[in-house]
């Protein structure tokens, strides 16, 4: 049986259960890195320039991991694009060449292109490319990817009943995850990449932190996919980064939602659309408390407990005071 | 309409004819000085790259000047280049300047998008009258380009580098000046000819490539300097983007001349095999052929948090190890500390003679 090592970074967190059943009903044993620890970052620093952001760096030290593993072979996609003429980042479309250039004694790469920018046509040869490696049998390798796609849609489905995209993929697993009921008194807008929040470390565990100071917290993966694109649409020039958009689509949606009481994007320092987009939300959204959240390889948890606890309490005070008065605190 | 437009090393000489010749009231941005950054710095994001940083200085000068409109460039990514116009004018109206902006998107599919684009942009001008405008231009900024290389050349060669500063500034000045070919040529043949009198000296010249991405490239503001500085060396640098192939490549689609794009990405692989927005894969491209060319060394310049450069720097050291090529990175952004950058180059280019002295005496240690 055929081994085949998927990091666990980066679009993990959007594509794993079509990945792994690809390979699984191709007939091939799948592995995965251990979630992201200090190990996994520092071998990440070593081995990328640093001039590049902190999830590329994790990227790196997960395949630092599986590459002391058994595999046959390291899956590292060239993602270009996932939708008609929008783009990931430059980085991710340098990936297979990156980790061929700084990453010594590596298995052979399964390095797909994938790339829905202009048809699906090219895709369908990247598919076939890849199962080509485990079986020659071209409807096998259709029929696996159908029923990939099925996975994939029913852990979307998942993401969308509250769970994180990393707890959908840990029941998708048969991992059971807590449900948290605590009693909510505030609900919070968290955006950002999802390989940045769904990764306990790189995102210092907001998730679990802002639920456990009583915030209901509300991912994009929630809302309706059709509002946020319409939202999006509003901007005078459509914005080319299929997340970005998301990104900014979701915040305009969430700043005239009533239920909401404040945004936070967590940012990645030197991203490049980040540096954009959060510009953009940030003179789009007047009037709705919004904190952004640059994250980096600095382990200091402290200053993000103390900046949470400061805007949880500025909504807080809010609340009470649009409650007794109706009065309006930037009017 | 008074119209400006950013600045982006010697191209403000070309845009001025281009909109003079469409018949609009043109203001040029005052030269990028410290002040054009410190408005930048303070009006744009933080993290957002250093181009967009100096557009917003540019365009809050010209705004001062009597400008109404502003002129910018457009783009469909992954690079961050094709947002800058939205975001300079969203922070721009919130800064509450009122002006007129004009983004000419890069045509998706033919060429004559972009001659409507400028066609409407004129007032009252023939489709004609554009043609002419362009072909001007054109010629105009291979007359740049020319001198540029020259200088460029002889700097490294020259004893007397105060001169060649000099001669170059005085000649783009005429340039400037110029509405007709033949006083185009006039000053471009002009300036070309003082170069080569220059006197010469006769120590060893070193060959540096510079590469990276391509306004870092072509405005000396955005990178102290550099070319200037290592011919001040004794350093001869050829870079991998010149202004006439990047018009002719990224506005024109490969319309006016021969584009060597298709060689240069064939250097790229295997280091590279996919484009990566921006000047990544030519980068990448061109340090292979500066190798192959027996250069000394290959310096790649950037903004800091550039993506495709980001891309492009970390094949770097397999392409330096392969291809045996010495190779340096700088990243420019809000720092104006110069002797930083200098001492860098210093070091880097002492490296290089040092290496090129050592392969002299191997080679001449054989023959005796």
């Amino acid at each position: 049986m055929k081994r085949v090592g998927i990091p666990r970074g980066l679009f993990f967190y959007y594509y794993y259960p079509l990945w792994k059943s690809f390979f699984v009903n191709l007939g091939a044993q799948v592995i995965t890195s251990a979630p992201t620890n200090c190990l996994t970052v520092q071998q990440g620093i070593d081995s990328m320039v640093d001039e590049s952001c902190f999830p590329i760096k994790v990227y790196f030290g997960h395949i630092k991991e599986l590459c002391r593993e058994p595999i046959d072979y390291l899956f590292v996609p060239r993602i270009v694009s996932v939708e008609r003429r929008s783009y990931i980042c430059p980085k991710f479309m340098g990936i297979p060449d990156m980790v061929r250039a700084r990453i010594k004694d590596l298995p052979p790469l399964i390095d797909t292109i994938i790339d829905y920018s202009r048809d699906n046509k090219m895709m369908d040869n990247e598919i076939l490319k890849a199962g080509k490696l485990f079986t020659s049998k071209i409807s096998r390798i259709r029929d696996a990817y159908q029923a990939a796609y099925k996975e994939l849609q029913f852990c979307k489905a998942l993401a969308g009943q509250g769970y994180t995209m990393a707890e959908a993929i840990n029941l998708w697993e048969g991992i059971p995850q807590p449900r948290f009921n605590c009693d909510t008194h505030l609900t919070v807008g968290l955006l950002g990449h999802g390989y940045s929040l769904y990764d306990q470390n790189i995102s210092m565990n907001i998730i679990d932190r802002l639920r456990s100071m009583g915030c209901k917290v509300v991912l994009p993966e929630e809302l309706d996919k059709q509002a946020i694109e319409s939202r999006a649409a509003l901007l005078p020039k459509r914005i080319f980064w299929t997340l970005g958009r998301k990104m900014v689509g979701s915040a305009l949606y969430m700043a005239q939602s009533q239920d909401i009481d404040g945004i936070i994007y967590v940012a990645c320092f030197g991203c490049g659309p980040d540096s954009m987009v959060g510009e953009i939300i940030e003179r789009k959204i007047a009037g709705k408390p919004y904190m952004l959240i640059t994250v980096d390889e600095h382990t200091g948890e402290a200053g993000l407990v103390t900046r949470l606890e400061a805007f949880c309490d500025m909504l807080k005070r809010r609340r009470i005071r649009n409650g007794a008065d109706h009065f309006s605190p930037h009017g | 309409m008074q119209i400006t437009f950013p600045h982006m090393g010697n191209v403000h000489i070309a845009i001025k004819s281009l909109l003079e010749k469409l018949k609009l009231d043109v203001v040029t941005p005052p030269p990028i000085t410290q002040k054009t950054l410190t408005m930048g710095i303070k009006y744009a994001p933080e993290f957002a790259c250093l181009p967009l940083k100096i557009n917003i200085g540019n365009f809050i000068e010209g705004l001062e000047n009597g400008a109404d409109t502003i002129i910018m460039a457009g783009g469909w990514g992954p690079c961050r280049f094709g947002y800058y116009a939205q975001v300079e004018r969203d922070i721009l109206q919130a800064l509450g300047y009122r002006f007129k902006m004009i983004i000419l998107e890069a045509p998706d599919s033919n060429i004559s998008e972009l001659f409507n684009q400028v066609k409407d942009l004129g007032e009252n001008v023939t489709f004609w009258e554009v043609l002419k405008a362009v072909k001007f231009v054109w010629h105009q900024i291979n007359a740049i380009d020319q001198m540029e290389k020259a200088y460029e050349y002889h700097l490294a060669y020259t004893s007397d580098k105060e001169s060649a500063d000099k001669i170059l500034s005085t000649g783009l000045a005429a340039l400037d000046n110029c509405f007709h070919k033949k006083d185009v040529d006039r000053v471009c043949s002009d300036t070309v000819t003082s170069l080569e009198n220059l006197p010469r000296h006769n120590k060893p010249v070193l060959k540096v490539g510079l590469v990276g991405e391509v306004y870092t490239i072509l405005e000396p503001a955005c990178n102290f300097n550099i070319i200037r500085f290592l011919g001040h060396m004794n350093v001869e640098v050829t870079r991998s983007i010149y202004l006439p192939d990047w018009v002719n490549d990224h506005l024109f689609k490969g319309m006016l001349k021969k584009s060597n794009r298709k060689e240069v990405y064939k250097q790229a692989a295997p280091y590279l095999n996919y484009w990566v927005g921006g000047h990544g894969r030519e980068t990448v491209g061109c340090t292979v052929g500066f190798a192959r060319r027996d250069f000394d060394g290959v310096i790649q310049i950037g903004p800091l948090t550039c993506m495709p450069e980001i891309v492009a720097q970390s094949v770097l050291q397999r392409v330096s190890e392969e291809e045996r090529i010495p190779c340096m990175t700088l990243y420019f952004d809000e720092h104006s500390g110069a002797a930083g950058v200098y001492t860098r180059l210093e070091a880097f280019i002492d490296m290089l003679e040092r290496k090129a002295a050592a392969g002299l005496n191997i080679i001449s240690g054989r023959i005796n």
